[in-house]
């Protein structure tokens, strides 16, 4: 990169304290990280090492106790339509149909009643749900449900997907199945995607680069540049490349978690 | 007779064959499910077994109809009850008290419930009042309502809301901390306000939960009855028992008890029918 963009997000010595008194406990220690407009980021760590936690935080949800954080240059004052939000639980309005739960991420939105109309059009077709739209989450495979998620989190058009462990819950076949179609989903609308997950592979997978973070407090471990070309298919989980990126991750991973379960014993 | 039907029966036959030998012999396997024929069968033998014994044992002379009368002695007493209109008339006033008393409770214990789930200075602030009041024996309270609400239907309605309120009220307050937290936090990146997400997402999240503590606690609302009616009431289905008392009449106690029982149950069945179209969207698939 010849000249500095203004960084998507920019994230300066974040930090949170949870509890107080007695019960006060550093969940994060100093995050410093810089993620590009368009770039795919996926964050990855053990359990409880907070990386849901600097999730929330940059979509607005939690405050961070010290440290700042800049979107586009600006400091985040709570929640806001720049960023769409997709949580590990479906977390759908049940009430609501697929159609529905679309279209009401879009009343905050001063497009026309038809501009809306066509635009949860667009947004089920491409998430593959034709046939669905009047159909309620409790009808719809997990798989399903989560693609909901992902259009009502991109249908109003927010320049930073942030994304909680969403494919978490799903079997093994179906979470390859939506990662390519998230892939496909980045690359049509070019947005900056930061990406929470404890699935090595997936944050590989997925990524442009891996963040690993350490447990307890947790902070930045290794960060790691991901250079397999895209479009990625399935089968590049296979070659020699990822394997290698692959085993440096688990590598870390699995020191932290020695290291959490020490604590735990000491404890 | 054509081959392939011969050749299905015999295929068919030796299905049938190879299962009943495998089968282990009874229905008392663990775990192990049984026919549906059965399964409901088991439930109707269950009672009419206990009639007939009941029967029996009142027609051979083995109790004295005191203690207990025969169930003809029941359906005497019902028919009594039904041709002089006293039981009409019983179950109104009774109705009437239960609607007004479990109303009253629950237009008051939703809102402060949902205050309570949503906001940790309300739960702080009344939820161990509550927690502690909850424990009041009711009965022990009928001294203190007659002085508050004299001896009318007041005092009826008074402690079928007292019976009711507290519980419902930490309940419903469950119901609302229990919705996904997630349902608020989509809410608040799609830039809704606070009022609004209360509003539109909160409230129907949990309205299925608030729905089912309606239909327990109007069920309670029901057992709390005869309690209600213990003094100075001319009327009610809990009254006639209590009557009933002083004249040893057990068949009138027996049937106004079953017949209590009858209607907590037409409730229950009436509001989980109400809350199923409701909520068309709990239903899976």
């Amino acid at each position: 990169m010849t000249m500095a963009p203004i960084p998507k997000i920019r994230a300066e010595a974040v930090g949170k304290i949870f509890g107080e008194g007695a019960d006060e406990f550093l969940a994060i220690d100093r995050i410093d990280l810089t993620v590009a407009p368009n770039e795919f980021v996926s964050i990855v760590g053990t359990s409880g090492c907070g990386k849901s936690t600097f999730l929330n935080m940059v979509g607005g949800l939690t405050e961070p106790t010290f440290g700042d954080i800049l979107i586009d240059g600006k400091p985040v004052k709570g929640p806001g339509r720049d960023r769409g939000f997709v949580f590990q639980g479906y977390s759908l309005f049940e009430w609501m149909t697929v159609e529905g739960n679309i279209l009401f991420a879009l009343e905050k939105s001063r497009l026309s009643k038809p501009e809306k109309t066509e635009l949860v059009r667009q947004f089920i077709h491409e998430v593959g749900l034709r046939g669905f739209e009047k159909s309620y989450p409790r009808q719809l495979s997990g798989g399903m449900r989560q693609r909901v998620a992902i259009a009502r989190a991109l249908v109003y058009k927010p320049s930073l997907l942030l994304m909680d462990e969403p494919f978490g819950a799903l079997d093994a076949q179906t979470r390859g199945m939506m990662q390519e179609l998230l892939l496909k989903v980045w690359e049509d609308h070019k947005v900056t995607v930061l990406f929470v997950t404890h699935d090595v592979e997936e944050a590989i997978f997925l990524a442009d680069r891996v963040i690993v973070l350490a447990s307890r407090p947790g902070r930045i471990k290794r960060e790691l540049t991901v250079d397999l070309p895209r479009p990625r298919q399935f089968d590049i989980v296979t070659s020699p490349e990822f394997s290698q990126l692959k085993r440096g991750v688990l590598a870390d991973i699995r020191e932290e978690t020695l290291k959490v379960m020490s604590l735990g014993d000491a404890g | 007779m054509p081959k392939t039907s011969s050749i299905a029966a015999n295929a068919a036959a030796g299905r049938i064959d190879r299962r009943q030998s495998r089968r282990k012999k009874g229905l008392l396997r663990l775990r192990q499910p049984i026919p549906d024929r059965v399964f409901t069968t088991a439930g109707l033998v269950v009672p009419v077994v206990l009639v007939l014994l009941w029967f029996a044992v009142t027609a051979l002379g083995l109790v004295k109809p005191l203690f207990l009368p025969s169930p003809l002695a029941i359906l005497e007493e019902a028919w009594r009850q039904i041709s002089t209109g006293i039981l009409f008339e019983d179950a109104a006033v009774s109705s009437y008290r239960i609607i007004v008393g479990w109303l009253s409770a629950a237009v008051l214990a939703i809102p402060v419930g949902i205050l309570m789930g949503n906001f940790r200075l309300f739960e702080g602030a009344l939820e161990p009042l509550i927690s502690t009041v909850r424990y009041m024996p009711i009965v022990a309270l009928i001294p203190l309502t007659i002085l508050w609400a004299g001896i009318g239907d007041e005092q009826k309605i008074l402690i079928l809301f007292l019976g009711t309120f507290f519980q419902m009220t930490l309940m419903v307050m469950d119901n609302v901390k229990n919705i996904d937290v997630n349902l608020i936090r989509a809410g608040q990146t799609l830039g809704f306000s606070n009022t609004e997400i209360l509003w539109r997402i909160i409230l129907p999240a949990a309205l299925p939960a608030i729905w089912d503590t309606c239909r327990i606690t109007i069920g309670w609302t029901w057992t709390y009855l005869v309690v209600a009616e213990l003094v100075a009431a001319q009327s009610g289905l809990g009254r006639r028992i209590m009557d009933a008392q002083r004249y040893l009449a057990t068949d009138t106690i027996i049937f106004g008890t079953l017949f209590i029982g009858l209607l907590g149950l037409l409730t229950d069945y009436a509001f989980k029918r109400t809350g199923r179209s409701l909520f068309r969207w709990t239903a899976d698939r």
